[in-house]
């Protein structure tokens, strides 16, 4: 190999930025094609340091905008190579018609989105809005809550997103400066524990095998259309958790830091019980833990995979809970959020008839505050108390002015 | 092509132009190609047209323009010798027509329709100079 390589400490002091940008790094992408924008410049801004100082061999292309951000990436992993960029909010919106053309193609790009409020009115920080916008477009979307999943869900992507059985983009989401900016001690792979388990690159119907042409990118009309959809969603729904958890068992082997498709927190024996994503799941954790001190039996579910959405698994995680509380970090503009519709439709045709209330929370990088988990799981109790939901279905949580709720 | 379910063909919006492995396509004339059913080269888009261009021999000077110049691939040469027109991909663009430096044009844009023996019996004649 003709760059060099970097000497880690064990526990190097990282943001979720960073993190991902030295796992970039150590999966040898060739190539990023990338546009700037907050929170998720730095990713991208990484690599090219890296590049430029020696220790990848690869490429970085310059572009006028994230659309044609995402195209220089489909081009790339067209042509055979690793390919990887980064984008937030706006810049996310703007690759949205070439996200769904990298899926179709099964292109295995690997996108970190660092999630960030879409405008207007225009905002920088953290919510879930850019992430709620790319679920219906054929990727894998995996979830990181801080700095150290940031890292290793890189490795996961790559290795899901890349086997020939798979072949499909990954996204790998965290949360806008509350992980992209916030350092804290990451555990490392070395360059060669970390190459060994993503593996060397292997192309697929690659345009630069000259013995075997192929046209990328064709198009179909109602004769064949439906049929490369169907089966993009097949794949999705039958092929992508088997090489998920397979491939959360190896870095399990390879790191000792295990990672689940739902995330579950004291949900043995949980009477209520939050299902949020992103940095909230820490919080409603701690408040979880607090809330068992008050004789109150809370649990925590986090989504580790939100595409394709691990519907068993989810009513498996809430079988036994009695009052379920859906936060959905994005508007949802005129209907249930996406989480409270989700959970819906995993436990409808259960036995177990939970009481299930969403709500909205976090928009534009609002805080979600103990108090607020805090007296939201006492709501939660209170409804387990009286056997019914005693509020609304859908409310709002830490918006100023007279309470909001609906349905 | 046979319309397959969606389990029977390869993944991705992707087609192999040629079936198996191939070996120096540059040195195989298009006519020698083993083009599999998929290859765009062995479906024709001649209904795409409403005028097509007419070849007419007699005057052409095998200046090899309207085979620079055309976007489809579609004028027909071989050792520098204009042959004809792939009429199975010729889209009736008329820019072989407009680059054609022959007095009368070699080739000429006419309705679809046209008979070609019919219109190269009445081709124009060539055009005074004037000065």
């Amino acid at each position: 190999m003709a760059f060099d390589k970097m000497e880690l400490q064990k526990i190097e002091v990282w943001d979720g930025n960073f993190a991902a940008a030295q796992a970039l790094r150590q999966c040898q992408i060739d190539v990023v094609a990338a546009y700037p924008i907050t929170p998720s410049t730095p990713i991208v801004e990484g690599y090219a340091k890296f590049l430029s100082d020696n220790y990848i061999e690869g490429e970085f292309v310059m572009v006028e905008s994230e659309h044609a951000a995402m195209s220089g990436c489909v081009g790339a992993a067209a042509a055979g190579g690793r390919v990887a960029t980064a984008t937030s909010s706006q810049g996310f919106a703007l690759m949205v018609e070439v996200l769904y053309q990298a899926s179709g193609m099964r292109l295995p790009i690997v996108l970190n989105v660092v999630n960030r409020a879409l405008a207007a009115p225009l905002n920088v920080n953290g919510d879930h809005s850019d992430m709620y916008l790319g679920r219906d477009s054929g990727w894998i979307q995996l979830d990181a809550f801080a700095p150290q999943e940031a890292y290793d869900l890189n490795f996961i992507a790559f290795k899901v997103a890349e086997d020939h059985d798979i072949r499909l983009p990954a996204m790998v989401h965290q949360d806008g400066f509350m992980t992209s900016h916030t350092a804290q001690g990451v555990y490392t792979l070395t360059d060669d524990e970390a190459y060994g388990f993503v593996g060397e690159y292997k192309p697929m119907n690659d345009m630069l095998d000259f013995e075997h042409p192929v046209t990328h990118g064709v198009q179909t009309e109602e004769d064949w259309h439906f049929e490369h959809k169907a089966r993009q969603h097949n794949d999705l729904m039958t092929k992508v958790f088997p090489k998920i958890q397979a491939a959360f068992d190896a870095f399990e082997k390879l790191s000792g830091r295990k990672y689940n498709i739902v995330e579950k927190y004291d949900m043995n024996d949980a009477d209520v019980c939050v299902v949020c994503m992103g940095t909230s799941v820490e919080t409603a954790r701690e408040v979880a833990t607090e809330m068992r001190e008050k004789g109150i039996k809370a649990g925590v579910v986090g989504l580790r995979v939100i595409r394709p959405f691990p519907f068993f698994e989810i009513a498996e995680a809430l079988k036994d809970v009695k009052a379920i509380a859906a936060l959905d970090r994005s508007s949802p503009n005129g209907a249930p959020g996406m989480l409270f519709n989700e959970i819906a439709g995993a436990l409808f045709n259960t036995d177990k008839r939970a009481l299930l209330s969403g709500y909205v929370y976090g928009l534009g990088g609002r805080d979600l505050t103990k108090a607020h988990l805090v007296s939201l799981y006492t709501e939660l109790q209170a409804n387990v108390d009286a056997g019914k939901v005693t509020t609304q279905l859908q409310q709002f949580i830490g918006v100023r002015g007279p309470k909001l709720a609906f349905l | 092509m046979m319309k397959k379910g969606w389990d029977e063909f390869e993944i991705g919006a992707m087609l192999r132009t040629f079936d198996g492995k191939i070996d120096d396509i540059a040195g195989t004339l298009q006519e020698d190609r083993a083009y599999s059913e998929n290859s765009s080269f062995v479906a024709s888009v001649a209904d795409w047209r409403i005028n097509k261009p007419i070849f007419n021999k007699d005057f052409c000077i095998d200046c090899q323009f309207c085979w620079v110049y055309c976007p489809d691939i579609s004028i027909i040469s071989r050792d520098k010798k204009m042959i004809g027109i792939d009429m199975d991909h010729c889209k009736g663009c008329g820019i072989c027509v407009e680059v054609c430096p022959t007095n009368p044009k070699s080739l000429l844009m006419f309705p679809e329709k046209s008979d070609e023996e019919t219109e190269l019996a009445t081709w124009p004649a060539k055009n005074k100079e004037t000065k």
